[in-house]
């Protein structure tokens, strides 16, 4: 479903992705762990198409990323922002995210997308009153929209206290169903929980990839012989 | 085309929530027109007079646009565009379409104010074709700049070093204009000016929309 071939990103001259390869499978969930600075968010949004890469190829459910809008319409993304804008209602929001991904019968796809997010109290709400978990949720929401095959979460952890970090994730294990799924996270338990493959990223490559089952007591060594940094 | 249109609508509702793009604009354009007026010999302000409604017309014009592109990038709303399935290109129609919007809203509330300062009649036709014709260019120009200055740390300066030395020449045609219409100068006298103000526009207009999605992604 993806697939990765020696993908490099270069910002001025320092190299933050190098040669990386890679193929996801459909229907499976790739957890990207690795610490600040090793690339792990320039990878992400590099699969969301967001920054070019510089060299190498990625090819996201057999389309070249070169194609644009028919790739992004197979993406839902979830970062470390909820990608709302804060003057607008949450429903004025996910509206104008519907709009924008022609979601047929939008208004019922919201109304269901906000009660099984159990933001159906808030839409009126600007987001800039909401909660970060609520704004969480409702990023969630508008990232499911158009029922998207591959979803790329990008710590949606941060800036979240441990209960509603809880919540995020038993909505996102809810939701993934038989989606493709690539995240990054500094949650370990809950990444190796969700994870079918692991991959730790230090400086820009791959430096551990593991599939399941994984030994969370033993994890934290791994991490730290790849990557010199306690988790 | 439909989301330009989509992205200009959400555009016009943030702004009527925030009021935050034309209020800044009025304040700045009129706060600068009054210290010219009381800064200005009053021998030479009816001469000057153009000039200084393209001054504040430019200065407000750039602290709106900066503005746009800061809101736009808060909380990564410019991502969240980036994201949806549609060409750049059309991302950079709704921005240049709302930043058009918003800058000749403002410039024609501004006008009768300084028809009233420089004693000049309330409606100016144009005067208004003048500012229509220019501010396609400007916020052209403008929003590429934007662009650019929002992923840099020092966004506030960026825009000007960026926008003015590129605009002059839009702007001495937009003085130029301005100052026939407001010594009733006959078309004849503007018409090569408006016509540089028409082929900046065309030049400036394309070149941004072809460079934009590069500035997006870099």
């Amino acid at each position: 479903m993806i697939e990765i071939e020696d993908l490099g990103k270069v910002f001025g001259s320092r190299w933050v992705l190098r040669g990386l390869n890679l193929r996801v499978e459909k229907g499976t969930t790739l957890t990207i762990l690795g610490p600040n600075g090793s690339g792990k968010t320039t990878l992400l949004k590099v699969l969301a198409t967001l920054l070019k890469p510089s060299k190498g190829r990625l090819a996201i459910g057999g389309r070249d990323s070169k194609d644009g809008a028919e790739v992004r319409r197979l993406l839902g993304f979830v970062g470390h922002e909820a990608l709302l804008y804060e003057d607008l209602t949450a429903l004025e929001n996910l509206r104008f995210y519907a709009r924008m991904y022609d979601v047929p019968a939008a208004e019922a796809r919201i109304k269901t997308l906000a009660r099984e997010m159990d933001v159906v109290p808030y839409l009126g709400e600007k987001v800039r009153t909401l909660s970060h978990g609520l704004k969480k949720r409702v990023s969630i929401a508008r990232a499911l929209l158009h029922d998207p095959p591959v979803m790329l979460l990008d710590e949606p952890e941060t800036a979240l206290d441990q209960k509603a970090t809880g919540i995020l994730f038993e909505t996102l294990e809810r939701f993934v169903g038989q989606r493709t799924v690539v995240m990054t996270t500094h949650n370990l338990e809950r990444g190796l929980k969700m994870a079918d493959r692991v991959i730790i990223l230090s400086q820009g490559k791959i430096a551990f990839e593991g599939t399941k089952p994984f030994d969370p007591a033993t994890f934290p060594e791994t991490y730290f012989r790849c990557t010199g940094a306690p988790l | 085309m439909r989301k330009a249109l989509v992205i200009i609508w959400k555009d016009i509702l943030a702004e009527a929530r925030a009021k935050d793009l034309l209020t800044s604009f009025l304040l700045y354009a009129l706060l600068a027109m009054l210290i010219f007026y009381f800064a200005l010999n009053p021998e030479i302000v009816d001469d000057a007079a153009a000039g200084v409604l393209w001054v504040a017309f430019t200065f407000a014009g750039m602290l709106g646009l900066s503005r746009s592109f800061f809101l736009e990038k808060e909380r990564g709303g410019i991502d969240g565009l980036m994201l949806c399935p549609v060409e750049r290109e059309y991302v950079f129609l709704g921005k240049v379409g709302s930043g058009f919007l918003f800058m000749f809203v403002a410039e024609l509330l501004i006008m009768p104010v300084f028809s009233i300062f420089m004693n000049l009649p309330i409606f100016m036709p144009r005067l208004v074709l003048v500012a229509f014709l220019a501010t396609i260019g400007f916020v052209s120009l403008g929003t590429l700049f934007a662009a650019m200055a929002a992923n840099t740390r020092a966004q506030e300066l960026m825009l000007p070093l960026l926008f003015l030395p590129t605009a002059v020449p839009l702007i001495i045609a937009a003085v130029q204009c301005s100052a026939a219409v407001l010594t009733g100068a006959p078309w004849g006298d503007m018409l090569s000016w408006l016509q540089m103000i028409v082929a900046f526009d065309a030049i400036f207009f394309v070149l941004a929309l072809f460079a934009f999605p590069y500035i997006l992604e870099s």
